[in-house]
């Protein structure tokens, strides 16, 4: 894992140091709110609906034991014993105390996190695909460039105060688990036909109110000129993007606007100018920050474990939980393991400071010291070996942590609501629980098989609705709240816009119309083989339209 | 959220603490309450004004912040915000959350 260095060290704790000078101005009434305001936002305090908010970072959704240990003791000491774990890979706390933050941001720092940049019209918490450096798919550790461009973006004179907010997204596999191509910037790190390192990139991609697609501008950028190449994009877009209208302010609009192919001239000239400055990326420094992303010395194991295949046979529920929730390792005779957060019956994405100790503790145990989250809400377990697999299940099953339904349609991505959110329209969380009880069978859920189902209870997207599978919108309708109902969308490297199949739900008829979907597709799905999502694409709106609304 | 006033709309007036960003109503005497059921229940006119002047005199000394009037409908327990946004955030979250939510889980999947 990166460790930070003594530059890193001091300039965390001067941000420490400067807040907790700001915070006591604040109390003692020398600053206002509306001065207040976007200094607390810049350290990624909020105000939401009923307390304060800390969005903390987790870059590249990479933790050390230590860390999540940290978090744990914030959620204990200074929250309500829980945190929320968020589609960008933070971690939200939902109830701190202004004069609390600065000792909160202090205790983050002794272990390398802080809450800089996760929010504000500034480059975001950049994140990268949850199973980096482990995935036997994987072609490249996306996260070494990921901590490149954190270094680069933090505090970048030119870039805090953007038209909008800006959000990086960094894979290096050719399975899309990032969601790159509905980020602001989308790097997809490979290699070249000599072996060398390179990235595809895209911009102008984002949900929210108007989601939009991200075109891919270069189709190989050398490793040396990552940051000339975003420093270009980014100030393009900090000269041209438009700052008359908050709605129209995030690069896909510009890129809308002005046609991917004038941006794309626009970033290249850029480029051509400045690809030779401080910004090249001597070789060395990419093999230094590299070297502390190296994958884990992990043992040779055989590829079949006699002692897990026996557990397996006796005890159906460590076999369901193997089966849906662990995917293959680089390395032979390990798996990557997903904890699901998504409890049937559960919020998505929380976690309460004990159940991060135990994630901590199976991290230091079992898989090499690391544990990550990912933005669909869950934690990930990414070098653990076959045989530990049946010790580590027995844990998280006595700690409420066991859930097999990585995948399916009880693991749902769902943004706070309007139970948080002072932006929210209508509540998030009770839809995802009412769904996720529906479907409670596990038997039932595999049948089905994958199924994303993401909720957002406003406009803003945060429970990114227009890439699920079934994507379900909160909005408000005559003080009501009322849900819009989106299919076919996806957020991988086929990713898609969901379409609206008809006229929205009341609360209490949404779940009946979510199983009626459901039940249509495995009406029409051709085998168990083909997905919700391939059956959408294949027959369309038209049996489900007809499904929901032909009797109405 | 200011909506427009509607005849005979009752009010109350919401903030949030500084300190700890908790929501407050003003009571009775001037008096923050933690509360919705103890908020004053005030007439859309001068004691609306009245009582927006006294949050505002909290906010200058650094006691309070986001001061507004919600509309509320008056029930025998007390006022109750008309519009659902503003009935959880007096309540808070309809879901449970940290510890309170994980003992039904245990209790159902043992």
């Amino acid at each position: 894992m990166y460790r930070y260095d003594q530059f890193d060290h001091d300039f965390v704790n001067a941000r420490v140091a400067q807040f907790r000078e700001q915070v006591g101005r604040r109390l003692a009434g020398e600053l206002t709110e509306d001065q207040f305001r976007p200094l607390r936002l810049q350290n990624g305090l909020y105000l939401q609906l009923h307390a304060y908010m800390l969005r903390v970072a987790v870059p590249y959704g990479t933790l050390s034991p230590a860390q999540m240990r940290m978090l744990a003791h914030i959620a204990r000491k200074y929250d309500r014993g829980y945190g929320h774990f968020t589609t960008r890979q933070n971690i939200q706390y939902h109830w701190p105390a202004l004069g609390d933050v600065p000792d909160i941001l202090a205790d983050l720092a002794t272990v390398e996190m802080h809450a800089i940049q996760t929010s504000g019209n500034c480059v975001r918490n950049v994140t990268a695909d949850h199973f980096a450096g482990a995935a036997a798919d994987e072609i490249l550790d996306p996260r070494p460039y990921a901590e490149i461009l954190r270094q680069w973006s933090s505090l970048h004179p030119e870039f805090v105060h953007l038209p909008r907010k800006f959000k990086i997204a960094v894979t290096g596999a050719e399975r899309d688990r990032a969601a790159v191509q509905v980020h602001d910037i989308g790097v997809h790190a490979k290699r070249g036909p000599d072996g060398e390192v390179g990235f595809a990139v895209y911009v102008g991609g984002g949900l929210g109110r108007t989601p939009m697609i991200a075109h891919k501008i270069r189709d190989y950028l050398p490793e040396e000129d990552l940051l000339s190449y975003m420093e270009a994009i980014l100030r393009v877009y900090n000269l041209e993007g438009r700052r008359d209208n908050k709605f129209k302010a995030r690069i896909k609009i510009l890129v809308h606007e002005a046609g991917a192919d004038a941006i794309r001239d626009k970033v290249e000239a850029e480029f051509e100018r400045i690809r030779h400055s401080a910004l090249f990326l001597p070789e060395d420094e990419v093999r230094r920050i590299e070297a502390y992303f190296a994958l884990p010395e992990l043992p040779n194991r055989s590829p079949v474990s006699p002692s897990l295949d026996r557990a397996r046979a006796a005890d159906a529920a460590l076999d369901a939980w193997v089966r849906q929730n662990t995917v293959p390792h680089k390395v032979t005779g390990h798996v990557l393991a997903t904890i699901s957060l998504k409890p049937i019956g559960g919020t998505p994405g929380d976690a309460t400071a004990e159940q991060m100790e135990v994630v901590a503790d199976l991290a230091e145990r079992y898989s090499a010291g690391e544990v990550r989250v990912s933005h669909e809400q869950n934690l990930v377990l990414p070098h653990v070996a076959l045989d530990d697999l049946a010790d580590i299940h027995a844990i998280l099953q006595a700690n409420d942590l066991a859930t097999s339904n990585a995948g399916l349609v009880s693991d749902i991505i769902c943004c706070p609501g309007l139970d948080y959110c002072s932006l929210a329209n209508a509540r998030s969380i009770p839809v995802a629980q009412k769904i996720a009880e529906r479907f409670a069978d596990l038997d039932r859920q595999r049948t089905i098989g994958e199924l994303k189902i993401k909720i957002s209870g406003c406009i803003n997207a945060c429970g990114h609705h227009h890439v699920g599978h079934i994507g379900i919108l909160g909005v408000e309708k005559k003080g009501e709240e009322f849900y819009q109902v989106t299919l076919g969308g996806s957020g991988d490297e086929h990713t898609a816009i969901g379409e609206i199949i008809g006229r929205g739900f009341a609360a209490d008829e949404l779940i009946d119309a979510v199983e009626t979907i459901i039940e249509t597709y495995l009406v029409h799905r051709t085998d168990p083989g083909e997905t919700f999502l391939a059956a959408y694409r294949r027959l369309g709106q038209a049996p489900f339209k007809e499904a929901l609304y032909a009797t109405a | 959220m200011f909506k427009a006033a509607t005849e005979g709309q009752k009010k109350i007036v919401t903030v949030n603490r500084l300190i700890d960003g908790r929501v407050m109503f003003l009571g009775p005497g001037n008096r923050w309450v933690m509360h919705v059921t103890e908020a004053a229940v005030l007439d859309d006119g001068a004691e609306l004004e009245a009582a927006m002047a006294f949050g505002r005199a909290e906010i200058a000394a650094r006691q309070v912040t986001e001061l507004y009037p919600i509309d509320v409908e008056v029930t025998p327990e007390g006022p109750v915000p008309v519009r659902l946004r503003e009935r959880i955030r007096a309540e808070g979250p309809t879901v449970a959350y940290g510890e309170a939510e994980r003992a039904p889980l245990t209790a159902g999947s043992r």
